[in-house]
């Protein structure tokens, strides 16, 4: 088992979900000039292939919606880093009538990363911090989604004002 | 014992194959001027996938084809020369069995990756099966040209009539050769012919719905498919010689290949067939007949 922890936390997946502003300090962070794949992280086309969901910025509600199904389709263990304010509070468009405030409500976010927006530096910082946190086993906001899945379904059927949501429909 | 022989080759050659993957990675890095990952990134990749929790299926026939492709290339061991080593089947006309095996991999990815029933993947076969008919062509007909001046259609009789250095038919067969390596871009899925996973294109292709364990397996079919065709190439064109130089030679080939990987752009299918049916068969084509005036 050993093995295969060390291995998920050298070998990491990412899917960038960009949405607000913060992607654009994406590409400098994958390209030559900060080079996260020496890191072994590099980005992946699809939620299946993925281990790392990374949000960019603020969400709409519609766009949660994407979210959610993408983070569902991913395989365990998989794992959310909140990228800037917005994710965490709201950041500037705290009184918006239409973005989430917090995305912790709606899926399990291992590691925020604040800033508005924040630079590369601290994106390969947050990167190390989970790697470090996968190593000791303690990124398990995957687990915890299995276990409080009830609570989460019900936060994102409210926040999407229907009775009754799940992401994967038949 | 023949059995354990070959699950060591097997072994072996994966480990070798995810090695060349690691090196190829960090090699690139180095001409775009990064760091690179470590050589060893592939085998964590692998470990990471095959650890992976819950692995989604759509079907038994999504299942079954990287086992199918895994299979086939492993098929395809059975025929290949390791430099002076004598492959564990060799008979008058296995080159050809050789050519069909290959084959097989492919296939089994459109059938699993069809029942998948995603756009992305459907666009990536039919690009996949197209393209087989540009590199296919090629290579026989750069390989025939060896075959007809041997006389022979066993790959183990061409590496032991060549011999080793000075006698490699790259010298002789330089014109097949040149085509040949061209093919083995197309057959490896490098750049300019990499079409069928581009990945900011078609979201890797025939591997979009595919994760987990699924996704291991056809990472060790990669790591192996790069060593048997590029072996061979080598067998054909490079002459034989003890096993190193052998892995010597492969390393050299998929390097080549890597480079040209990242100093090119991409061919749309329909350039890319068209290429292939242009120049490349117009130069093979002339090494068969510098075969015949020379005989
Ligand atoms: S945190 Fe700042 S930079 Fe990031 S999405 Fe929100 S407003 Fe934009």
């Amino acid at each position: 088992m050993g093995l295969f922890r060390w291995s998920q936390s050298r070998s990491l997946w990412m899917m960038h979900f960009c949405t607000g502003c913060g992607a654009v300090e994406m590409p400098p962070t994958m390209t030559s000039r900060y080079d996260m794949e020496r890191f072994g992280i590099i980005p992946m086309a699809t939620p299946r292939q993925a281990d790392i969901l990374l949000i960019t910025g603020y969400l709409t509600v519609k766009t949660l919606k994407r979210v959610v199904r993408s983070y569902e389709q991913m395989a365990d263990p998989k794992y959310v880093i909140g990228f800037g304010s917005c994710t965490i509070n709201g950041g500037m468009y705290w009184d918006s009538y239409n973005t989430v405030k917090q995305l912790d409500l709606y899926i399990p976010v291992d590691l925020y990363i604040a800033g508005c927006m924040p630079r590369p530096d601290s994106i390969i910082d947050a990167f190390v911090k989970l790697r470090e946190m996968i190593a000791k086993g303690e990124a398990n906001g995957w687990k915890r989604y299995r276990e409080n899945l009830e609570w989460y379904r019900t936060n994102q059927a409210k926040v999407f004002n229907v009775e009754k949501w799940s992401a994967i429909e038949p | 014992m023949v059995i354990l022989e070959f699950f060591l080759v097997l072994i072996g050659i994966t480990a070798l194959g995810l090695l060349y993957g690691g090196i190829a990675r960090k090699w690139s890095a180095r001409i775009q001027r990064r760091y690179g990952p470590p050589f060893y990134q592939n085998f964590l990749d692998v470990f990471k996938l095959l650890g992976k929790k819950n692995t989604k299926s759509h079907g038994v026939m999504f299942a079954l084809g990287p086992v199918i492709a895994f299979t086939g290339i492993i098929l395809s061991l059975f025929f290949l020369p390791l430099g002076n080593s004598r492959p564990l089947l060799s008979f008058e006309g296995d080159i050809f069995v050789l050519f069909y095996l290959l084959v097989i991999a492919p296939l089994g990815m459109a059938l699993g990756a069809g029942e998948a029933a995603n756009p992305n993947a459907t666009i990536g076969i039919a690009r996949g099966l197209t393209l087989m008919l540009g590199y296919e062509l090629i290579f026989f007909l750069s390989a025939i040209a060896v075959m007809v001046k041997f006389n022979t259609a066993s790959l183990w009789k061409i590496v032991e009539i060549q011999g080793t250095f000075p006698k490699w038919n790259l010298f002789p067969f330089f014109l097949s050769a040149f085509a040949g390596l061209i093919a083995l871009q197309g057959m490896m899925g490098e750049k300019p012919f990499d079409l069928i996973v581009a990945p900011h294109e078609i979201a890797s292709g025939p591997m979009v719905e595919y994760n987990g364990k699924y996704l291991g397996l056809l990472q060790l079919y990669h790591a192996i498919a790069i060593v048997v065709e590029t072996g061979l190439f080598v067998n054909v064109f490079l002459g034989g010689g003890s096993i190193l130089t052998f892995i010597l030679k492969t390393f050299f080939v998929f390097m080549l290949a890597v480079t040209i990987d990242n100093i090119m752009p991409r061919f749309r299918i329909g350039q890319a067939v068209k290429f292939y049916w242009k120049y490349p068969l117009i130069i093979s084509l002339l090494g068969i007949l510098v075969v015949f005036i020379w005989r």
